[in-house]
């Protein structure tokens, strides 16, 4: 029998807290399987300056942060921190890594999976525990219609990538205590054959679409480019922000970083407006918060139709047109 | 789209094959990135596809656009891996078929599983550096100095060959083959044909097998709301929006909107 206590690890991904909080949700969400397994709930930390991010994960349910600090980590690298994580889980014998699916996230995993032997799901919209103690991870697959239930029997660590938004975190607690692993960073550790020649962050928007009140959505049924610029101008009379499904982005008709959805962001506006999306999983994924939904199709039948309060059936891009006029005729001056 | 549930029950795999003899889109955009390299460097192009029979097409649609040889890999054996055997089949038939390889370019991700793990998987298998999410890339003697956005950081980064590289959908825009090159080039392509024994894998080292993971279940993720629907002329669906839902609308959008509206005509 294996004496030591079983462990749940959360890897700290923290390059752009305060935005991305997916290890906060996936502390959350540890803490919520870990007492079906007796199992404790661990941060794992690599960097330089983490003091915050420790304090941070303690009051968000970590019952233990490991912490490995150097200078030479203080970039974030995928090599270097996929050994030393391996190395970590060599001697500690996790039961399972969560891993928020951030893009550095999506490349570090499998790196770290394939190291230590085991399997890896992507993606991860639901994780339970199964009646035999098993990590169940549910995850989208086949273009987004299905999902899949998948386990890793045999293996260990058990692993998932899971995306920001998908958990709730549990809410700050100064009153949690946690225990602190300090651990020396290893003299051998092999310097990355990537080699990182600048590091620039991109600005940040304004008003953040995972925080707006209201959300206009746009998706391959508006259309066209012009068609589709219509939702800017309804947003706009609105205070909202404009998002959209991934076709769009692909053609141009929207920037990359206001894809909803699985790939993108998470939305909980207290209105969304759909126009001309079909309601594949990984885009409903990330509307499901939405307290109100609007939703414009020409097809009654279309999967975003089923789950709106309001279906809507009508061509989408005279639909805007018209909700335009009538809200400007209807906003009292 | 797959009408017909693509779910194996007796082997508990997905039926990829259901869905394959098209090239993948992102690999669309690492062939492209290959050609372009070709251009301004040289080199000889080699196609790998790991798959049923019938995905010998996307191998056959590479040598028309101009890669020089593919290679197929195929056997009963190897179907419904997961990501780890995945990226284990194709690094032993890297190794064997092109030993002396300098870059290995991969999509970032496949349209239907999207799981985007083989790339970095794959450079694990075969010891090189390797760089997910590419957008552009150039080559200078033996290094490639890459950049792409990661987490809301444009990164630059450098490594020295051989190495992999993941390809976004960003990178560049993939020709597509006319029919009349497509006709001439099922003359003679250049395709080699490999099983599990060819490569010296033991079945249960791959496809369904050898996967860490195994699916338990697959089902339909439709979720139903009861909910209203509006039909008829737009003009006369938005009065029923504002007059049904206008408090609603009102707050969230935080102004104050007119209860008795009547259009006035100009
Ligand atoms: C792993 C993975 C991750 C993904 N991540 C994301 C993601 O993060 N976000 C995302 O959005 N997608 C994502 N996708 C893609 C997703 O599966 C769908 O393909 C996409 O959401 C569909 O976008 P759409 O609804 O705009 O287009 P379509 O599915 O083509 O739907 C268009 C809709 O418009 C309607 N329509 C057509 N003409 C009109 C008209 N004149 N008026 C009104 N309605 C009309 C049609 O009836 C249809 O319902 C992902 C896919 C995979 C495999
Ligand atoms: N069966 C396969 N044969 C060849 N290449 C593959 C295969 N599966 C995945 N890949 C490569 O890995 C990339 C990412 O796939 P995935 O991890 O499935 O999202 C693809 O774009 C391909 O370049």
């Amino acid at each position: 029998m294996n004496t030591k206590k079983r462990a749940i690890w959360v890897f700290g991904d923290y390059r752009n807290y305060f935005q991305n909080r997916v290890t906060l949700q996936l502390l959350a969400k540890a803490n919520d399987l870990a007492p079906k397994i007796s199992a404790e709930v661990c941060a794992v930390l690599f960097g330089q300056g983490l003091d915050q991010y420790v304090a941070e994960y303690i009051a968000h349910g970590a019952q233990k942060v490991y912490v490995v600090e150097h200078r030479s980590l203080k970039n974030y690298s995928v090599e270097k921190y996929a050994v030393l994580l391996e190395r970590l889980a060599n001697d500690y014998q996790p039961e399972t890594i969560l891993v928020g699916a951030t893009s550095f996230g999506k490349e570090f995993a499998p790196r770290v999976a394939k190291r230590l032997g085991t399997g890896l799901t992507a993606d991860c919209i639901g994780l339970k525990i199964t009646e035999d103690g098993l990590l169940l991870q549910i995850a989208p697959s086949f273009g987004g219609n299905l999902l899949a239930e998948i386990i890793t029997p045999n293996h260990r660590p058990q692993m998932a990538t899971v995306r920001p938004g998908t958990f709730q975190e549990i809410p700050h607690n100064n009153e949690l205590r946690g225990e602190v692993v300090r651990l020396p960073i290893q003299k051998d550790l092999p310097e990355d054959r990537v080699r990182l020649i600048a590091n620039e962050r991109q600005a940040q928007r304004d008003q953040r679409i995972e925080d707006a009140p209201v959300v206009v959505c746009g998706g391959r049924g508006m259309g066209s480019k012009k068609k589709f610029k219509k939702l800017f101008d309804l947003a706009d009379l609105m205070g909202g922000e404009v998002g959209g499904t991934r076709p769009v982005v692909y053609a141009g008709w929207l920037d990359t970083d206001a894809l909803v959805g699985q790939a993108g962001k998470h939305i909980k506006p207290k209105i969304l407006l759909s126009f001309g999306i079909s309601g594949a999983i990984q885009h409903t994924a990330a509307t499901t918060e939405a307290d109100f939904i609007i939703a414009v199709n020409k097809n009654p039948n279309a999967t975003m139709m089923k789950m709106a309060d309001v279906a809507v059936v009508a061509d989408a891009s005279q639909f805007c047109t018209a909700l335009i006029k009538g809200l400007k005729a209807r906003i009292q001056a | 789209m797959v009408s017909e549930l693509p779910w194996d029950s007796k082997t508990g795999t997905l039926r990829r094959d259901l869905a394959e003899g098209m090239m993948n889109p992102a690999c669309a955009n690492a062939l492209e990135a290959a050609f372009q390299i070709k251009r301004r460097y040289g080199g000889d192009i080699i196609t790998i596809t790991m798959g049923p029979p019938m995905a010998e097409e996307v191998l056959y649609e590479a040598t028309a656009m101009g890669a020089d040889r593919g290679v197929l890999l195929t056997d009963p054996y190897m179907a419904g891996g997961d990501t780890f055997v995945t990226s284990h089949t194709l690094a032993r038939a890297i190794e064997k078929e092109c030993p002396d390889f300098d870059l290995v370019l991969c999509g970032c991700h496949t349209s239907d599983s999207e799981t985007a793990q083989v790339g970095p998987q794959l450079a694990e298998e075969l010891d090189i550096p390797g760089v997910a999410y590419v957008e552009q890339l150039e080559i200078n003697n033996r290094t490639v100095r890459m950049q792409r956005l990661s987490d809301n950081f444009f990164e630059t980064l450098e490594m020295d060959l051989p190495g992999l590289v993941t390809v976004t959908t960003q990178a560049n825009a993939p020709r597509y083959p006319s029919l009349s090159v497509l006709e001439t080039a099922f003359g003679k392509p250049d395709i080699s044909i490999l099983g599990a024994a060819d490569l010296g894998l033991e079945p249960e080292t791959i496809g369904v097998q050898g996967s860490p993971t195994k699916i338990l279940d697959v089902y339909s993720s439709t979720a139903k709301k009861k909910n209203l629907i509006m039909k008829g002329t737009a003009k006369k669906i938005v009065d029923e929006v504002f007059e049904k839902f206008g408090d609603r609308i009102s707050g969230a959008i935080k102004k104050d909107l007119k209860t008795h509206y009547h259009e006035k005509k100009p």
